[in-house]
């Protein structure tokens, strides 16, 4: 029997996609190899992992890449197509013409240099939303599934947070709380945080029944102790896991919700915001909306991809489960 | 049976009423004078003193909640500042462009996804299998309004196929109705589309390798009969309930399609009333979609005994 809509998984790919067939071994006799092997041979761990690096050094080494600064304002070389040639004066007062490689918005300012460095806003966002959503859910899942008292209550409260669908969610929390970077993590941590509170009490359901906690309980180990030398390892795979899908969806989060201009500040540049600008100009210039595009895909991608991979390395359990 | 639809039904109610009581809170943890927040910034005193009235703001707090739920219960969802009208009309006036949207899209995503899925399943590992599994992974990946700009620039831009963005009442001719929907029902199913194919080839995959699907080949039964009666008639509970769970999906994909779009309706609503600090109206229209959330899958779970008859309550 199922409960309201609690029983329902989230709305992260992962959770929907397992594949109940991916974790069956069929050669259960043979020793396996280390998991560093294991995943070494997982083709898209390396892809994911390797696309991610690209990005992430693209986002790092942002300054190098490109001299333009993706805020500076230029009214005299404004919706250039991509390759089209600008001039402008520079700070000397010299006349200087210059190619811009991915073309201009309609405020002058150059996609290329707002590309590249967009990419700094779509990891830090991706990563503080999965490290600060899968510690606040591991900590209430380990308490509310090990006490029973608090578990109904705290369960109640996450099958409401659940049902509100979390694109509207984020939506409503940055708009009560005015946009800035701060915001839309915490607005889009908020809704994630009830789906890893379901994953860590279901492992702590599980484990608490164990002999080995059940001896732990006999001869008298306090429940703290319990909880981080016996539960809290069991978690760690399922959580990395997840903690890959929520960055994925973060990230796209993160741009739908700046590029419905209710993110991060329109001046910054991140991958919504260059898309949100270039809507206006759209039939002319598609390219500002495309690019930008590309990118975003391709960094959901690679996140996915890493998921999806180490779901079937780490945590064979929980692809069977769905 | 019956004492479980009761249940069932019965179960629904706390779950509304924390989305309410969250929904509730989010405007009372705000800093400043909520009745002030309501109004936004051109209310007079006397309007502001109006909305503390009809909100009962001089309660306590728990009394606030339920005249609140009250006023929802019996159509009053206050009134829009922004637009100057009470929510309940806003919300009529919109419902239909968005409804038409969800229902297209759920109806596309059905009939396209289900026989691929079949297909992938029953031809595990061919070139159509391994076709699905691509796209279901990349259609993860790409967000609504890269899918939608992408369709717009090749389908009406380049090719002219279709109108670049809008909308026509049913009312105002079907044809007209049906052409611009095309391009924002094929954007929003894509995702799911992936998730019902990958779903269905899963499930279907699973039920291929019972016994009695080979009992009905061996006693002589034809493929297609094999393969529609047994293994799609069994796989089809996973198939609903992931179609269920893909509303909270469709939902946040509303809200960007009709914004990409150009449609007037519910999710429009939603980001125009968020950008103008309609609190009101943002309100309701969270209410609205997680009550529709929350609903279909009631449903959904009831049609669980007609689907599997083998199961009981």
């Amino acid at each position: 029997m199922k409960a309201a809509v609690s029983s329902q998984p989230g709305d992260t790919p992962g959770d929907l996609l397992a594949d109940p067939l991916a974790g069956a071994d069929p050669r259960p006799a043979r020793p396996r190899p280390s998991i560093w092997k294991r995943l070494a041979a997982n083709v898209s761990v390396v892809l994911g992992i390797i696309l991610i690096l690209l990005i992430a050094l693209m986002g790092v080494a942002a300054p190098v890449i490109t001299k333009d600064d993706p805020t500076a304002i230029n009214p005299a070389g404004r919706n250039k197509g991509p390759g089209e040639e600008i001039s402008y004066r520079n700070d000397d007062g010299k006349r200087v013409k210059k190619m811009v490689l991915m073309g201009t918005d309609t405020l002058g300012r150059d996609i290329f240099s707002r590309v590249v460095y967009g990419a700094r806003v779509s990891l830090i966002v991706g990563i503080l939303v999965a490290v600060t959503s899968v510690a606040i859910g591991l900590f209430i899942g380990l308490v509310s599934g090990y006490y029973r008292w608090l578990d109904s209550i705290v369960m109640r409260f996450m099958d409401g947070l659940m049902a509100i669908p979390s694109i509207l969610l984020a939506i409503a929390l940055v708009s009560l709380s005015g946009a800035s970077l701060l915001a839309v993590i915490v607005a889009i941590a908020i809704p994630e945080i009830p789906r890893v509170v379901r994953l860590v009490r279901s492992i702590v359901l599980s484990i608490r029944e164990e002999p080995y906690v059940e001896a732990a309980i006999s001869v008298g180990t306090p429940t703290p102790k319990i909880l981080y030398r016996h539960v809290l390892p069991n978690t760690i795979a399922p959580l990395i896991v997840q903690a890959t899908y929520i960055c994925g969806s973060a990230i796209l989060l993160e741009a739908i919700l700046s590029f419905l201009g209710v993110g991060i500040p329109p001046e910054t540049p991140t991958w919504g915001n260059i898309m949100a600008e270039g809507r206006g100009m759209f039939q002319l210039l598609p390219h500002n909306i495309l690019i930008p595009g590309a990118f975003l895909t391709l960094t959901v991608l690679a996140v996915n991809m890493l998921g999806d991979g180490l779901r079937d390395t780490l945590d064979p359990r929980m692809s069977k489960k769905l | 049976m019956w004492v479980y639809v009761a249940r069932r039904i019965a179960a629904v109610i706390p779950v509304l009423l924390v989305v309410a009581l969250i929904v509730f809170m989010m405007l009372r943890l705000t800093p400043g004078d909520p009745a002030a927040v309501i109004g936004g910034d051109s209310a007079t005193t006397a309007d502001i003193a109006q909305i503390r009235e009809n909100l009962g703001l001089d309660k306590p707090m728990f009394s606030q909640f339920f005249i609140w739920i009250g006023n929802m219960l019996t159509g009053n969802f206050g009134e829009s500042f922004f637009y100057k009208r009470p929510v309940a009309t806003l919300i009529i006036d919109r419902i239909e462009p968005t409804l038409a949207l969800a229902i297209s899209t759920i109806t596309l995503a059905t009939l396209l996804a289900v026989p691929l899925g079949t297909l992938a399943a029953y031809r595990q590992g061919s070139w159509i299998d391994r076709g699905v599994m691509a796209f279901s992974v990349v259609s993860f990946s790409v967000p609504v309004f890269v899918t939608g700009y992408c369709l717009i620039w090749l389908l009406s831009v380049k090719l002219g196929w279709f109108p670049v963005q809008g909308y026509q009442n049913i009312a105002a001719g079907f044809g007209g109705f049906i052409h611009r929907l095309v391009l924002p029902t094929l954007a929003l199913g894509t995702i799911y589309i992936a998730l019902i194919a990958r779903m269905t080839r899963t499930s279907v995959l699973e039920v291929l390798n019972e016994d009695y699907v080979r009992t009905a080949r061996a006693k002589g039964l034809p493929e297609m009969k094999v393969v529609l009666g047994h293994a799609l008639r069994n796989a089809a509970v996973p198939i609903v309930t992931v179609i269920g769970v893909g509303i909270a999906l469709l939902i946040g994909g509303v809200v960007v399609t009709e914004s990409v779009f150009n449609i007037p309706g519910l999710g429009r609503l939603t980001v125009d009333a968020v950008l103008a600090r309609d609190y009101p109206t943002v309100q309701a229209v969270i209410m609205l979609f997680s009550v529709a959330y929350v609903l279909v899958n009631l449903v959904i779970d009831l049609l669980y005994t007609v689907l599997d008859p083998r199961i009981r309550y």
